[in-house]
């Protein structure tokens, strides 16, 4: 790829051809505080907190969208972009419920972290008033717009990414607000639960609702495993406490899913824990299902595979592979049944 | 005094084809059609003709931004969005002459090479726009407009768009999203419309006076037309005056006519007898000027050299009686109402401003406030997606600097 040379800060930078000013800082070792911008919804240009400065440019540019050019001089500094950014931040202070005491974001949250960043414990502007009701109509997401900082990272997610478009921007201005179709409560609207949005949403607008209040982000351990339902393998993140799943995420650099998952993956959990589970093989006895070895149950098995290929022959067997294993373990099966047991009856469960 | 925009705004009947062919109507779009469109667009660059929608961007200048592919798709939109409160001068045009839109339209059609154009009218203006779109018939019906224009093997088709009441739909970007049928919030740019423009494809928009000045240009020549007015500001604009005045109404003057001069001959003086107190020169976004000020020539250049500028050209004059401070109120309420929201500062500043002000005129407010709304209209002017952060900031940042004193005796 064809580099182009910058300079930001005063120091030369290097960066790929066609790359965001953002991006050429970061890769440079150069911090820029971003809200509305995340990697795979890509450039918002919405919460203007990453506004630059650009020689020969007027006004402030937003470095998510802007294009880094050969010879650029860029300034990510100045006096005027440091009260710009406190300005943005002290009025996001002001104009929700941003209380970070109980939140469940606490620990994780882009505008937490952008306020830590501009050294601000409070905002100079006086506080609005705002107390919207909590939408918590879903059975898996709780949506609290008093939160919310209007980043439109969860519409793109939804319109963009998974294309599910349920969720919009709606209304203008203050009043302006994430809506689930025609504004219906999200329980109530073509929402899959996805759960897309809540992974992408910077703050606690969107939240998992089993995860509330079982405990803050520094006490979760994260266990990054392969989702079990399906052959895809979207790769995930286990949040655990006290060996508790609390809440599960998509794990964002990884294929093949790049932080999405369905809603079984991201939220179909609950099975881990349950006393119905099966934790040994089972074999039925009288008219019972007993407790079994692997050993046992495993020989008893190919003793019963052998005496049906014995009196009845090899067509008298067939396998039926799992959808939710990997094509790995499939072509383990297949490979059984052909050259194991001798038949081509070999079939899958989503099939039949 | 030479009109160009109403030359026939005293004609009975002007709006009907007729009238406008008995005065000289579509000869310009006859002698367009038999020039090159490369001649077209040196005349309007010759003209020094400049956007009359607030900006003033030379309109030449836009139509050279255009790619010069000639098989790429090139729409054409009119902006008769017009929300800049005290603003009225396009529905004029729009409503007793608008063949002299359509004939603008089609002779910048033809020069550009567009064929198909819109008009975005704004909701309200219900009964202008269907003025417009039986004018669009007649002219349709003699072969001004559509298929096979006078013979001359160039089509270009215009529908009128209603808009739906948003003030940030006059935003070039935000106009064709509301024209695609999306919500009314501007674009990031670039791409700039000459290249990604409505539906993706090279766009010109001018507003409707800015359209209805090329005819002239082109029937009289562009050398008429830059010896009116002033250098770099050429032509005569409509000014509406409204406000505190004997006559307010629509005038057209030519670029560069002293402000005082509008204000005492054109719309004759303060009502009543009383004193001037303040100006606004261009529409509601325009720094407000003070009575000292009003000896500023209205043109591009002079009104920004004091802080100020021409914008939309809609003066509003105010008495001795009023109270800026409510008047900032008005202006806070206007825009934190209008914000689209797409952005932070423009959406949440607004809002802060309406609030911080509205504390102030309840008599809750104190010193620090009115400081914090000064704060706010300096950083959100130039960090917002489009210009209507600073057309918020810039106004109300003036009221309070020159009018500071009536703001103090508000605050504890």
């Amino acid at each position: 790829m064809k580099k182009i040379a910058l300079n930001i800060d005063g120091k030369d930078a290097q960066a790929a051809e066609g790359d965001t000013i953002l991006n050429a800082a970061r890769e440079n070792g150069i911090y820029i505080p971003t809200l509305c911008y995340h990697p795979r919804t890509k450039q918002a240009g919405k919460c203007r907190i990453c506004v630059v400065e650009v020689k020969g440019l007027p006004d402030l540019q937003v470095s998510c969208s802007l294009q880094a050019r050969d010879g650029m001089t860029v300034n990510t500094t100045s006096e005027r972009i440091i009260e710009t950014r406190k300005m943005i931040v002290e009025l996001y202070l002001s104009s929700g419920r941003h209380n970070c005491i109980s939140c469940e974001a606490s620990g994780e949250c882009e505008l937490q972290d952008a306020a830590y960043h501009l050294g601000l414990e409070k905002s100079n502007f006086p506080v609005i008033p705002k107390d919207l009701p909590v939408d918590s109509s879903s059975p898996m997401i709780i949506k609290d717009m008093n939160k919310c900082i209007q980043c439109f990272r969860c519409v793109e997610g939804c319109n963009n990414v998974v294309v599910n478009e349920v969720l919009e921007m709606g209304f203008r201005g203050g009043d302006m607000t994430v809506v689930c179709d025609t504004n219906k409560p999200m329980g109530k609207s073509s929402c899959v639960i996805c759960g897309e949005c809540v992974q992408l949403c910077p703050t606690a607008a969107l939240l998992e609702k089993k995860a509330a209040g079982k405990g803050r982000t520094w006490e979760l351990k994260k266990v990054r495993t392969t989702c079990p339902y399906c052959g895809v393998g979207c790769q995930m993140h286990l949040h655990v406490k006290d060996n508790e799943i609390i809440k599960v995420t998509g794990v964002e650099d990884a294929a093949p899913n790049f932080g999405t998952l369905c809603i079984k993956g991201r939220f179909g959990y609950d099975f881990v824990h349950s006393p119905e589970r099966l934790r040994s093989p089972l074999i039925k006895r009288d008219g019972e299902f007993v407790e079994a070895s692997w050993e046992e149950a495993l020989d008893f098995t190919a003793e019963k595979l052998l005496e049906i290929k014995k009196t009845h022959g090899t067509e008298a067997i067939v396998g039926i592979g799992c959808a939710r294993t990997t094509n790995e373990n499939n072509y383990i099966m297949m490979k059984f049944m052909r050259a194991a047991v001798g038949t081509n009856n070999v079939d899958h469960c989503a099939r039949t | 005094m030479q009109k160009i925009l109403f030359k026939n705004i005293d004609v009975p009947d002007a709006r009907s084809l007729d009238t406008y062919k008995s005065r000289g109507g579509y000869a310009a779009l006859k002698k367009a059609l038999s020039l090159p469109p490369e001649k077209l667009i040196s005349m309007v660059e010759e003209s020094g003709l400049r956007g009359r929608g607030g900006a003033g961007f030379p309109a030449g200048i836009k139509w050279k931004f255009l790619p010069k592919d000639r098989n790429r798709t090139i729409y054409l939109i009119c902006n008769a969005d017009e929300g800049e409160p005290g603003t009225f001068k396009d529905r004029h045009i729009m409503e007793f002459d608008p063949h002299l839109l359509i004939e603008g339209m089609t002779i910048t059609a033809y020069a550009i090479g567009a064929h198909h154009g819109f008009i975005y009218i704004r909701g309200e203006y219900n009964w202008i726009a269907k003025l417009l779109m039986s004018a669009i018939i007649e002219a349709v019906t003699e072969g001004f407009v559509g298929y096979n224009i006078l013979n001359s093997g160039f089509s270009f088709y215009i529908d009128v768009f209603r808009g739906a009441g948003s003030y940030v739909c006059g935003e070039e970007t935000a106009l064709m999203e509301s024209i695609e049928g999306k919500a009314g919030r501007p674009r990031l740019k670039p791409p700039f419309p000459a290249t990604f423009g409505l539906y993706g494809e090279s766009t010109v928009i001018h507003n409707v006076s800015t359209l209805s000045c090329v005819p002239f240009i082109i029937e009289k020549g562009p050398e008429a037309f830059s010896k009116i007015g002033k250098p770099r500001s050429h032509g005569t604009k409509l000014f509406g005056i409204s406000g505190h005045v004997n006559k307010p109404g629509l005038y057209e003057y030519p670029m560069g006519t002293p402000l005082r001069k509008l204000i005492y001959e054109a719309a004759g003086g303060v009502r009543g007898g009383k004193r001037l107190k303040a100006v606004i020169p261009g529409g509601l976004s325009s720094p407000i000027l003070t009575a000292d000020e009003i000896d500023v020539e209205m043109d591009f250049d002079s009104l920004l050299s004091i802080g100020s500028m021409l914008g939309s050209g809609g003066i509003i004059v105010m008495d001795e009686d009023t109270s800026i401070p409510m008047i900032a109120q008005k202006t806070a309420k206007f825009f934190a109402h209008e914000s689209c929201g797409q952005c932070t500062p423009c959406r949440e500043g607004t809002n802060m401003i309406k609030f911080l002000i509205d504390r102030i005129i309840a008599g809750k407010g104190g010193h620090t406030d009115l400081e914090q709304i000064l704060r706010l209209c300096r950083y959100i002017k130039g960090s917002t997606i489009c210009a209507f952060g600073a057309a918020a900031a810039m106004p109300l940042n003036a009221m309070i600097k020159k009018f500071r004193g009536e703001f103090e005796a508000l605050v504890r």
